[in-house]
């Protein structure tokens, strides 16, 4: 087979708890150095935390496995310093084709809302993402990683989580104020601590093939339903990086896993599907089957669950490593605070109900994708394919067609950490929505909205001109830096320059006052993870300091 | 009134942030209507529904439309 991708081999190093026959200790330990992993690791990291991420392997992933990473993950590892590489590297598509037997049934062009940094999403190989993860999480040196550390053992108690590890030298103890497990949807970890995950496996097969193609091919996404070269099957065709393709084969419960991943099985089909002229080689090739389900809380005491450990999805729409990226998002500036001694240990309570919620949306999402790719009925069948039938004339029909749907982030609009609105606002920038992006221009040359928010509480005002702030106004803003839990103001203004102490931001095309729906005097207070915690007409400290006690559990 | 094919499912006080979000709210549902029936059930299922959505939409223009685009693809 072919390879367009070196593998990394990263250096085992003998710990120093063996070289020194001791017990180690690290206030953080992460087990898992797999997209969520990583991004959890060097999130803590940029926050000042000495951090340990253990893993069992010294290569990044092996096969392209996860390749959609959605716009709110972009957002996230740009928060993280290592957004652009991927960006560029990664394929952006907007055009889709449905094809339905014989024939293309409909079209769609993403055509994505303007004025936002990131793409919808962009195909990449995940060996790539991680491998751009260790390079960022390299840069930082409070933050080690050690490959060819494996877990076998955890005993978790009131104050810490005390770890066995094994390595090529022989086991060493760890212990850790807090241990995020981030080692996948088997996790050993999970398993280990005798917990349960729970929800339904789902009764088919799918094959995996990355190809390379020798000869151009459209850069769109293609699914068909039951196609010819595939009779009563799925297939889904999508560009990576490289000129490499990655298909999925439909192939039902009955088939035989290892039979099918054989080349001779795998070429014929590709054959029928591309027609036999076209030139391609295999470069990898994996059947996998799949579950939804999830555990019931994400935070046992001192051990915290991230990505496929806590949550499992099925693949149609990408919202497995898109989800446990997000998890780390909204996870780490809360433990920040809990191990700073700013926020009771309750505040761990949110994460696990935010991303339970977050994980209960992806599941429901993607088990729709999965009940309309492959119907569980004939009745089910029947509408699915009256959709298709109807979906090439009728707009109606088109927008129930569901080959997998993009991976968003969720609206936490229920959770407990946001202040009500007291006020009237247009629009969708409620307490608990993740933050829209916007242009903008800012004195140390941002451009964009959410490159000037995040990693700290912030609060936005809105005037015209920044220049005419008021005086008392302008004290007051300054004064929510001296707080325990320091609230940064920003002055949002179409024209002029704050006073001094505090940041402007000017609204380059207006876009911020258009999403956020702002008029003189509106005050958003956003959370470390670019969430809304809070908005009102006028700015009041008061009610201010009163919503952030309410984000962090303070009040 | 002619019959409506653009996409038009809501829901009264329910809020929906993705564009996505009514339809599959609702063809989730029509397929939950059919869990563990048989064929012959569902058929019976599905002219029910198709009887009482009929009575309310009571334009038979429109009924008459859809019926021959209903027919046309069969």
């Amino acid at each position: 087979m072919l390879s367009t991708f070196q593998y990394p081999k990263f250096d085992y190093v003998r710990p120093p708890e063996i070289a020194e026959g001791r017990d180690g200790h690290c206030p953080v330990v992460i087990v898992g150095a797999g997209p969520v992993g990583l991004s959890a690791a060097i999130d803590l990291a940029q926050q000042g935390l000495r951090v340990l991420l253990l893993d069992n392997d010294d290569t990044v992933s092996i096969g392209s496995r996860g390749v959609c990473y959605a716009k709110r993950t972009l957002e996230v590892l740009d928060r993280l310093g290592c957004a652009e590489e991927m960006v560029q590297k990664g394929v952006s598509w907007n055009v889709g084709r449905t094809f339905f037997r014989e024939e293309e049934v409909f079209n769609f062009n993403l055509c994505p809302e303007p004025d936002h940094h990131r793409p919808g999403m962009i195909n990449l190989q995940q060996y790539y993402l991680e491998d751009d993860l260790i390079k960022r999480a390299r840069l930082l040196p409070n933050l080690e990683i050690r490959f060819r550390n494996n877990v076998i053992g955890v005993t978790p108690d009131a104050e810490q989580a005390t770890l066995r590890v094994e390595t090529p030298d022989g086991a060493y103890t760890l212990s850790a104020d807090w241990l995020i497990v981030a080692d996948g949807a088997r996790s050993p970890i999970r398993t280990m601590l005798g917990l349960d995950i729970d929800g339904k496996i789902f009764m088919d097969r799918f094959l995996i093939a990355d190809v390379v193609m020798k000869a151009d091919f459209p850069t769109e996404r293609w699914f068909w339903f039951d196609p010819p070269f595939h009779r009563n099957q799925s297939v889904l065709l999508h560009r990576q990086a490289d000129n490499v393709f990655r298909i999925d084969f439909q192939l039902g419960w009955n088939a035989d896993p290892e039979e099918e991943k054989k080349p001779e099985n795998v070429i014929p089909r590709i054959k029928a599907m591309l027609g036999d002229d076209r030139e391609f080689e295999l470069e990898w090739v994996s059947v996998y089957t799949f579950q939804c389900r999830r555990m019931n809380r994400f935070n046992h005491g001192r051990v915290l669950f991230v990505g496929d450990a806590a949550h499992q999805v099925s693949p149609f729409g990408a919202r497995g490593a898109n989800s446990g990226i997000q998890d780390t998002d909204n996870l780490v500036w809360k433990l920040k605070l809990v191990m700073d001694g700013k926020a009771p240990a309750t505040l761990l309570d949110t994460y696990s109900d935010e991303r339970c919620y977050a994980a209960d949306e992806n599941i429901m999402n993607s088990t729709r994708s999965t009940d309309f790719i492959t119907p569980k009925s004939a009745v089910s069948k029947t509408f699915r394919n009256a959709v298709l039938g109807l979906a090439e004339q009728f707009p109606f029909a088109r927008a129930l067609v569901n080959s997998g749907r993009l991976s968003v982030p969720s609206f936490l609009a229920d959770s407990r950490l946001n202040t009500a609105d007291s006020d009237v606002f247009a629009g969708n920038m409620i307490p608990g929505a993740p933050m829209d992006d916007a242009p903008i221009a800012t004195a140390d040359g941002t451009q964009w909205l959410l490159g000037a928010v995040g990693n700290r509480f912030q609060l936005l005002h809105y005037v015209p001109d920044a220049g005419a702030l008021d005086a008392a106004s302008a004290q007051a803003l300054r004064g929510l830096i001296d707080a325990p839990i320091a609230v940064e103001a920003i002055v949002v203004a179409e024209r002029g320059t704050a006073p001094a102490g505090l940041t402007t931001l000017i609204d380059a095309k207006g876009r911020v006052r258009e999403r956020y729906d702002l008029r003189e005097g509106t005050s958003y207070l956003v959370r470390p993870d670019q969430h809304v915690a809070a908005r009102w007409r006028a700015l009041d400290l008061a009610q201010v300091r009163a919503a952030v006690a309410r984000a962090t559990c303070n009040a | 009134m002619a019959l409506n094919t653009q996409p038009n499912l809501h829901e009264p006080g329910k809020r929906h942030f993705r564009a996505f979000s009514p339809g599959d709210d609702f063809y989730e549902a029509l397929i939950e209507t059919h869990r563990e029936l048989t064929d012959e059930q569902s058929a019976m299922v599905n002219a029910r529904l198709i009887l009482l959505l009929a009575n309310h939409i009571g334009d038979i223009s429109v009924l008459r439309e859809a019926m021959q685009i209903a027919r046309e693809g069969a």
